[in-house]
């Protein structure tokens, strides 16, 4: 039965609803956000940034700076001992390539010093051409983003470089009844956390650098200090604060920040606060790539896809950390369908511009909007109905996937279709709105699409945890995986509680501190749960075994296994009444040297798919989701009401449904926003919106009626049978609305947002 | 410009959470600034520094005001609750419950900014329907839970306290 209903599947502490464990620390205000932080004799740090998108620093003076009263430490890319910092990113720098550039940076005694300090600075640049937009970056004769970068052909960035090969394309389309090509586009998104990006660092009398910050992936953050101060790994420390919010994106501005404020620590000897406002993090923070795409499908007559060729172009901005999206973008190119000639080639484009980074989905909200709308109109082609069409080449169990995957989990696409499609009175709604007039018409439309669980083939999806249980029974869990708002430490503890047998009440997850934990790589890729929360579940398992030796002892029994943990007391199976509460055994486990913690690992097993071969098993397993958005577009105005999304996300197994259903909510109004609203109005490689006032995000007027429905199945990939679902929540959101925007107004919308105007425009061409 | 204090400063004096505090602010100084660096109130954020984000908001004389764009110095004789002034130690205010019972807390960057304007509302709009809701919290956004629980949980505690009377 894959609709999730409580108690479906045979758990005690998992698969229900667990108030959120940092809740109340949440709710009196008493969390503690990097920003709140304060230690003696800390100084404010701030950074300089230039005027122009690609300048060259001809002069640089600080003595105007340094002199002014209060002002401890200044600066510049001369006092760095390389000019990269870690990644091609620059903590400042000769060249500005972005208009988040940073030339100085500034430690003072108070906010209003470190002002003065900042203006004082005197600096004369040269402009250097630039470029802006993908076209730009790829003519003939471009003006180079990156000069003597070994890493760039022109602009474009080898390590961005990823395929996808099955078949042969080039004779299948020969063979094809009839062949379809779309192109589509998408804009740059900010991630809008509501924190913005802070750190505090402080420096230790041992030499060595603790930083405090908000930081979506702390092993990063660790790197980043080391590097920007030229200290070895085990000097540096990063002490996870809480996390207001990061959807992929506290990670390059964020790491820049932890760089920055060490050297202003080390430079001083004192710590550094830096608090970046809401207008540096909105110009210097990475965004969702902006995508060019080409889609070339062919089909027979009969329905059935044969062959597709997908040619996807992002800009990457001025600078790039990580070229994995473009293996997850690859990947997911096809979609959720059936095809035995695949071809994916990706790109990835340097330009002046805001840099590109990871933010929910990674790459498969900008994908998916484009081939959820393009298999529709490869329908409309063949002059079938777009549902019927989709269901004849889904994906489906023992199907083998576009990258050549063989499926063997299983996939209730069926499943989730069947029971959306009913909740929404889909197909009868279609019918009903294929031939309106009037000024306002109503539409409703769908999205089918899978994601891959965890990092894949992406990058090393191993992570720690280290779990122990003190002599009065309480248990304490250490991860390297961060709490940003998802829940995380709330799932945790569930399943640290489901395996040991002992209420979460007992057990205290704590955020990440570097010292104390194995590097577990960035908190990123829905993987927390489906793969991170493996290595909790092992150490859990662990733990509980030695502590069943201590209790077979005191119930004067030779085997452990005739001992079982149940709902926080030790039983000693077949006798009853023989039980000895949890605490006890801790007690004396502890006094008669038991080992009372257990740090383990997880490492996914190895899977065959690489960018070189652009084939093979690419994820351990994948989530299967389903959208329906209905709308309404006025004919007079252009204005367009989202009025509906029903979300329907197998995750295999549910956790915790509200948390989880929080995650759709969420992404529910991420996707909308991402379709219709969220627009960087970037002119010349300047952002123009850079705060909340011009920059819009949905408020609580704004966003539709919404429904959650989890489903579940048996894969027993992920942990407890778990699989991904953060991503997944927003991913395919913007496709059910532009395809019911379809379905109201007849009209294909290549390129988005697509907001009031544009509608208007598009209406009355 | 090496002249960055633009004059003496003020001494004003206000209630916090029911007690009278005395401090002096410097004249451009915003009351968040006053209550954040001032007086240690950090559970009031600062999300954008131009009142669009509403993680600053508190409540002054029964209305949810949004800190960061007002100055310090002009709250002198006025009556301010934080978010640290709901709960009574351990014992959280019945709204702070509400909020965790049904789930409407995420990353809890905006949760204080929500549960003040939540409660201005509803001290004088006690039977609010849903839209009313989510008219009265549309100045506070939040990027993490597309609002419905927090809709839920202010729903929740609005009923919870039409049953108490």
């Amino acid at each position: 039965m894959p609709l999730f209903a409580e108690g479906n599947k045979k758990y005690s502490h998992i698969n229900k609803f667990c108030p959120r464990v940092d809740a109340k620390e949440k709710v009196t205000g008493r969390a503690d956000y990097a920003a709140d932080l304060v230690f003696p004799d800390m100084l404010f740090g701030g950074s300089l940034h230039g005027p122009y998108t690609h300048a060259k620093v001809k002069r640089i003076c600080v003595e105007k700076a340094l002199a002014v009263p209060g002002v401890r430490a200044v600066l510049t890319y001369k006092d760095l001992n390389k000019p990269f910092s870690w990644g091609y990113y620059t903590y400042m720098t000769e060249i500005l390539r972005y208009e988040g550039d940073v030339v100085a940076i500034v430690a003072a005694d108070t906010k209003h010093a470190l002002e003065a300090g900042l203006e004082a600075i005197d600096v004369e640049y040269e402009e250097l051409p630039a470029v802006y937009t993908i076209d730009e970056a790829m003519a003939d004769g471009a003006p180079l983003v990156h000069e003597n970068n070994e890493d760039c052909a022109g602009n474009i960035w080898s390590h961005a470089r990823c395929k996808v090969r099955k078949g042969d394309v080039d004779v299948a389309f020969t063979d094809c009844d009839v062949i379809v090509e779309r192109e589509y586009e998408t804009q740059a998104v900010e991630h809008l956390y509501l924190e913005p990006e802070a750190a505090v660092a402080v420096p230790e009398k041992n030499g060595c650098m603790t930083v405090y910050a908000c930081a979506a992936n702390p092993f990063f953050g660790r790197r980043w200090i080391a590097d920007s101060l030229g200290i070895p790994r085990s000097k540096a420390r990063l002490v996870q604060t809480t996390i207001g919010g990061s959807f992929g994106g506290k990670e390059e501005l964020m790491g820049l920040t932890i760089g920055r404020a060490s050297l202003l620590a080390d430079a001083t000897g004192h710590p550094v606060k830096m608090v970046i406002s809401r207008e540096e993090s909105i110009v210097c923070s990475s965004k969702r790539h902006p995508f060019k795409f080409k889609y070339k499908a062919g089909v027979n007559k009969d329905g059935k896809l044969q062959a597709l060729q997908v040619t996807l172009i992002e800009d990457v901005g001025a600078y790039h950390m990580h070229e994995f999206m473009s293996f997850r973008a690859v990947v997911h190119a096809a979609g959720a369908y059936v095809i035995p000639n695949v071809k994916v080639d990706i790109l990835g484009v340097f330009t002046n511009t805001v840099t590109s980074g990871a933010m929910r989905g990674y790459s498969s909200p900008q994908i998916i909007y484009a081939q959820e709308q393009f298999y529709e109109e490869v329908a409309e082609e063949l002059g079938m109905d777009f549902l019927a069409f989709k269901k004849s080449n889904m994906l489906h169990k023992g199907a083998i996937h576009p990258c050549g995957q063989e499926l063997n989990e299983e996939v209730i696409l069926p499943e989730i279709i069947e029971n959306l499609c009913a909740k929404t009175d889909f197909e009868g709604k279609r019918k009903k709105y294929a031939n309106q007039t009037g000024d306002k018409r109503k539409g409703i439309g769908m999205s089918i699409f899978h994601r891959g669980c965890g990092l894949g083939n992406e990058s090393i999806d191993a992570s720690a945890a280290y779990i122990c249980v003190h002599d009065d029974g309480s248990v304490m869990v250490n991860v390297g995986l961060v709490e940003n708002g998802q829940g995380l430490h709330t799932a945790y503890s569930q399943i640290v509680a489901e395996t040991l047998g002992v209420p979460v009440e007992k057990i205290l997850v704590n955020k990440v501190d570097t010292n104390t934990i194995l590097d577990s790589g960035p908190t990123v890729a829905s993987r927390c749960t489906v793969m991170g929360a493996q290595s909790v579940r092992k150490a859990a398992q662990e733990l509980k075994s030695y502590l069943k030796e201590t209790a077979a002892m005191m119930f004067h029994t030779e085997s452990p296994d005739q001992v079982a943990l149940e709902d926080g007391m030790f039983i000693l199976i077949g006798v009853p009444d023989a039980a000895i509460p949890f605490h006890e055994v801790c007690n004396v486990h502890h006094w008669t040297g038991g080992q009372s913690g257990v740090m383990n690992w997880y490492k996914p097993p190895k899977l065959s798919f690489s960018c070189k071969t652009g084939f093979g098993d690419a994820f351990p397993t994948y989530s299967y989701s389903v959208c329906v958005a209905e709308v309404e577009v006025d004919y007079k105005t252009g204005e367009i009401t989202v009025e509906k999304v029903t979300s329907g996300h197998d995750v295999g197994t549910v956790i915790n449904p509200e948390t989880s259903k929080g995650q759709i909510f969420g992404g529910i109004a991420m996707g909308q926003g991402f379709a219709m609203m969220e627009n960087l109005a970037i002119k010349d490689g300047k952002i123009r919106n850079k705060n909340l006032d011009t920059f819009m995000i949905a408020s609580s007027m704004d966003t539709p009626e919404m429904e959650a429905i989890l489903f579940e199945c048996e894969d027993k990939t992920g942990t407890y049978g778990a699989k991904s679902l953060g991503e997944n929540a927003t991913e395919g959101v913007a496709s059910a609305i532009i395809n019911a925007l379809h379905n109201a107004t007849g009209e294909r919308i290549n390129k988005i947002p697509i907001n009031k105007v544009k509608m208007f425009e598009l209406l009355h061409k | 410009m090496v002249n960055f204090r633009m004059s003496e400063n003020i001494k004003i004096a206000f209630t916090l959470n029911g007690e009278v505090v005395n401090l002096e602010v410097e004249p451009d100084q915003t009351l968040l600034s006053a209550l954040r660096d001032n007086l240690g109130m950090t559970g009031v954020k600062e999300g954008c520094s131009i009142g669009e984000c509403g993680t600053c908001t508190v409540i002054v004389d029964g209305k949810a005001t949004k800190s960061c764009i007002a100055l310090a110095a002009a709250f002198d004789g006025r009556e301010i609750v934080t978010i640290e002034g709901l709960a009574n130690g351990d014992q959280l205010h019945p709204i702070q419950e509400a909020f965790i019972e049904k789930n409407a807390i995420q990353c809890g960057f905006c949760t204080p900014g929500f549960i003040m304007s939540a409660l201005a509302y509803l001290e004088k709009h006690p039977r609010p329907r849903r839209e009313e809701i989510r008219k009265a919290i549309s100045g506070n956004l939040c990027r993490c839970t597309g609002y419905e629980q927090i809709v839920d949980a202010i729903e929740y505690y609005a009923n919870e306290m039409e049953e108490a009377q």
